[in-house]
């Protein structure tokens, strides 16, 4: 007879087996008899954060940067809701997250209980799927199926919803492994067949104005596929553009890199995308500020798409081949088919390719990232571009907030390795980056984190600087701080003529005395003289720091597609503004 | 007053609206209709009709019967999305009209008037397979079992003969001859 244990040692006895080192999350009265068990075991540490959606955030900062689900544990009613904000993201970015919330005792479901809410029913559309444990015999099974569930497939965020009396009753523990009846997503139910690869290789051979355009899927896919990519992008000789959450899947400073597309991406490479013939996506999902009007998109190539989620091919756009799979097994199965069949098509390729080449480089002299630097004021971008040259040469990682600041970052920060850049690219949530940082320093001790934020953003979450000095944490926050909502603040000037209504911040903190007051050390740049020598200050310092880049108030973030205009219509800068119709206007 | 603007680009062509019938296997635990639901309602979806209940009581699994309408991407969406859900075990489309399936609603229609009203209400509804539930002096229930537009049809045609409540179901479908649905 196994020796029965109670629901919350069951939950500690699976997250052992699931080799989780730590969990993010904050006590609460349904939740006491899981906090009562924590002390029992030695390998789990808990990391307290101020707000359940900090917590949330910091998971997916752990996650993300590691490559191992992240783990969230928060009470009932409020404890659930403030975590939603953090499922959703993780939703929207492929994010793997296992949330355990407390639920009220089975008895008082329903009755309005205090701090009684669904909480399934809440966070049903933002998982990939939750429960609600109903049976204390059911917990260990429904415990590792969240974690293969929010790890197969296009990774998401689950939640297991636990009633406090559950808690309590002992049950039966079993570690119950690959339980789900049917692959999701086809991750392995699919093989890659040698037809597809080869349509694939015949697709590339016939194309003279080819482009690579890929996403977060290569990253969530895991380092290899980075190496792979870049193996493939070697081999043919393409040229290759990112999405916002694929940054760092290959070198930013490589010259066949075009930088960024999308609506705040490089001039070379949107209009690279306008003008192919042909298109492969690995891992991304034709989103909106990608593709700007779907009509117009792209409209001579072909196009070849490769998605682990097969809803996420066709939902946009459609395509001439579509192949589920991981980006990993896809990549070196086409290698190896394209190596044994394809001696000499670099050399023959190049030739094909020259003039496409040409008509990119030509592109790429208009310099599309420029901006007029100042001896007066810090620019925000070369803010930026100093931060990336004082700190390339380490194992840097980049979180960011939301906004203009998190851009310029997107567009200045060259990042050469995949899991070094966390950013809320779906949700676009304001708030991520600070306890997002907080995620990444806990995977990756020892190594240097900056968020790079907005004074607005930052706000929204900064109670968890407190979280950062406790646990000693030596995040970076790297505020461009310009008083203003900066995109909301470049939409109403671009779009909404001047009215900047309720996009200033009167009455900010000293963000140097708020550092202090938590137990952190600030800093102030306010002109580019001192830039350089603030931040390596910062750098050395081995504790939070909370670094106030004062920079121009006015500065607007090019290039920019007005979307609903095609990619081969782009501002590029402060002297082109004027050109917006009032239709681009609507499709901002 | 500026122009209407939205952060979203407008929306591009629209393609022919085709109405299919999807009929989904899932386990039937807590909250799965309401999964099903949420996903057609969250991301913009239709329901016509639904009908639901368990077919196989001892691995509890049931039939979910949904008649829906969208363009050829959507309904594609719509299959895709529900066979990403983890208690859905399969999934099968259908165009209206397609040869090889049978579709069927039930629907009750409670009529009053007296024996020669009654006698008229039958014979419209002979076609349509009638079962006589209730009856009394001046009342009757009765059950007829059709496609939807006969049943509104029919429903149209006995407002005069005395109809004063309609219950319907959704639709629900099967395969003919011995192919069954995979």
């Amino acid at each position: 007879m196994p020796k029965l244990l109670s629901g919350a040692e069951i939950v500690f006895k699976a997250l052992e087996d699931q080799k989780v080192e730590y969990i993010f999350g904050y006590p609460g009265g349904a939740v006491l008899p899981i906090y009562d068990e924590l002390k029992n075991h030695k390998s789990i540490k808990h990391i307290l954060a101020r707000h359940e959606q900090g917590a949330g955030h910091s998971a997916e900062g752990y996650a993300r940067s590691s490559g191992k689900p992240g783990v969230l544990l928060v009470t009932s009613g409020p404890g659930a809701t403030n975590a939603v904000t953090a499922l959703t993201d993780a939703y929207m970015d492929s994010i793997p997250l296992v949330c355990i919330s407390g639920q009220v005792p089975t008895h008082l479901i329903g009755t309005d209980a205090f701090q009684e809410c669904d909480t399934t029913g809440i966070t049903r559309p933002c998982t990939k799927h939750n429960w609600l444990v109903k049976d204390v015999n059911d917990l260990s099974r429904i415990l590792h199926l969240a974690f293969e569930v929010a790890t197969t497939g296009r990774p998401g965020p689950v939640l297991v919803d636990i009633p406090k009396d559950i808690q309590f009753k002992k049950g039966k523990y079993k570690f119950f492994k690959n339980t789900l009846k049917k692959k999701l997503n086809g991750k392995t139910t699919h093989k890659i067949s040698n037809s597809e690869l080869d349509k694939f290789i015949d697709l590339m051979k016939k194309s003279s104005k080819p482009i690579f355009y890929t996403g977060g899927g290569v990253i969530n896919s895991g380092p290899e596929a980075s190496k792979y990519l870049r193996e493939l992008i070697s081999l043919t000789g393409f040229p290759i553009t990112s999405t916002l959450q694929g940054l760092g899947a290959y070198p930013g400073d490589d010259p066949q890199f075009l930088g960024m597309l999308g609506m705040h991406g490089t001039y070379e490479a949107n209009n690279a995308m306008h003008d192919c013939d042909l298109m492969i996506n690995i891992g991304a999902r034709f989103d909106d500020r990608i593709t700007g009007k779907v009509d117009e998109f792209s409209p001579g190539s072909k196009k070849i798409h490769v998605d682990i989620d097969p809803s996420s091919i066709g939902k946009n756009i459609k395509v001439d081949l579509a192949i589920v799979s991981d980006v990993t097994e896809l990549l070196k199965s086409l290698i190896k088919r394209f190596k044994e069949k394809n001696k000499n098509f670099v050399n023959s390729n190049k030739q094909k390719t020259s003039k496409w080449w040409e008509q990119i480089e030509k592109w790429r002299e208009k310099k599309s990232l420029n901006f007029i630097n100042s001896e007066k004021v810090i620019k925000p971008q070369h803010a930026v571009q100093r931060l990336y040259e004082l700190t390339k040469n380490q194992d840097t990682f980049i979180t960011t907030e939301v906004g203009q600041h998190q851009m310029w970052a997107a567009q200045h920060y060259k990042f050469n390795k995949p899991n070094r850049w966390m950013t809320s690219g779906g949700l676009g949530t304001m708030g991520y980056g600070l306890p997002a940082a907080i995620g990444v320093q806990i995977a990756n001790p020892g190594k240097l984190v900056v968020d790079i934020a907005g004074e607005a953003s930052v706000l929204m979450t900064m109670q968890e600087m407190s979280t950062a000095v406790q646990y000693r944490l030596p995040i970076k926050i790297f505020i461009l701080n310009n008083e203003y909502m900066g995109m909301v603040r470049q939409w109403q000037e671009l779009l909404h003529e001047k009215n900047y209504s309720e996009s200033y911040t009167a009455a900010l903190p000293d963000f140097v005395k708020l550092a202090e007051s938590y137990g952190c050390i600030g800093i102030r740049a306010k002109t580019p003289n001192e830039l350089d020598e603030k931040i390596k200050e910062m750098i050395n310092i081995d504790k939070p720091v909370i670094f106030d880049c004062v920079v121009d108030k006015a500065e607007n973030c090019f290039p920019m597609i007005p979307s609903g205009k095609p990619h081969n219509q782009m501002i590029l800068g402060p002297e082109e503004e004027k050109e917006i119709s009032d239709e681009g206007k609507i499709l901002v | 007053m500026a122009k209407s603007r939205s952060a979203y680009s407008i929306p591009g062509k629209i393609g022919k609206i085709e109405r299919h019938i999807i009929v989904v296997w899932v386990d039937n635990e807590a909250g799965v209709l309401a999964r099903i639901a949420g996903l057609f309602s969250g991301r913009g979806y239709n329901i016509e009709s639904l009908a639901v209940a368990e077919v196989d009581k001892k691995k509890h699994i049931s039939r979910i019967t949904i008649v829906t309408e969208g363009t050829p991407q959507v309904i594609e969406q719509i299959n895709l999305q529900l066979k990403k859900l983890v208690p859905v075990h399969k999934v099968a489309d259908f165009r209206r009209g397609e040869k090889d399936i049978l579709f069927r609603e039930l629907a009750l229609f409670k009529i009053l008037g007296n024996k020669k009203k009654i006698e008229k209400v039958k014979k419209i509804c002979k076609k349509f397979n009638p079962v006589i539930l209730d009856k009394t002096n001046n009342s009757v229930v009765i059950q007829v079992t059709a496609l939807r537009a006969e049943i509104d049809k029919l429903a149209l045609d006995l407002k005069s003969l005395g109809l004063i409540s309609t219950s319907r179901t959704g639709a629900v479908a099967m395969t003919k001859g011995q192919k069954i649905f995979n």
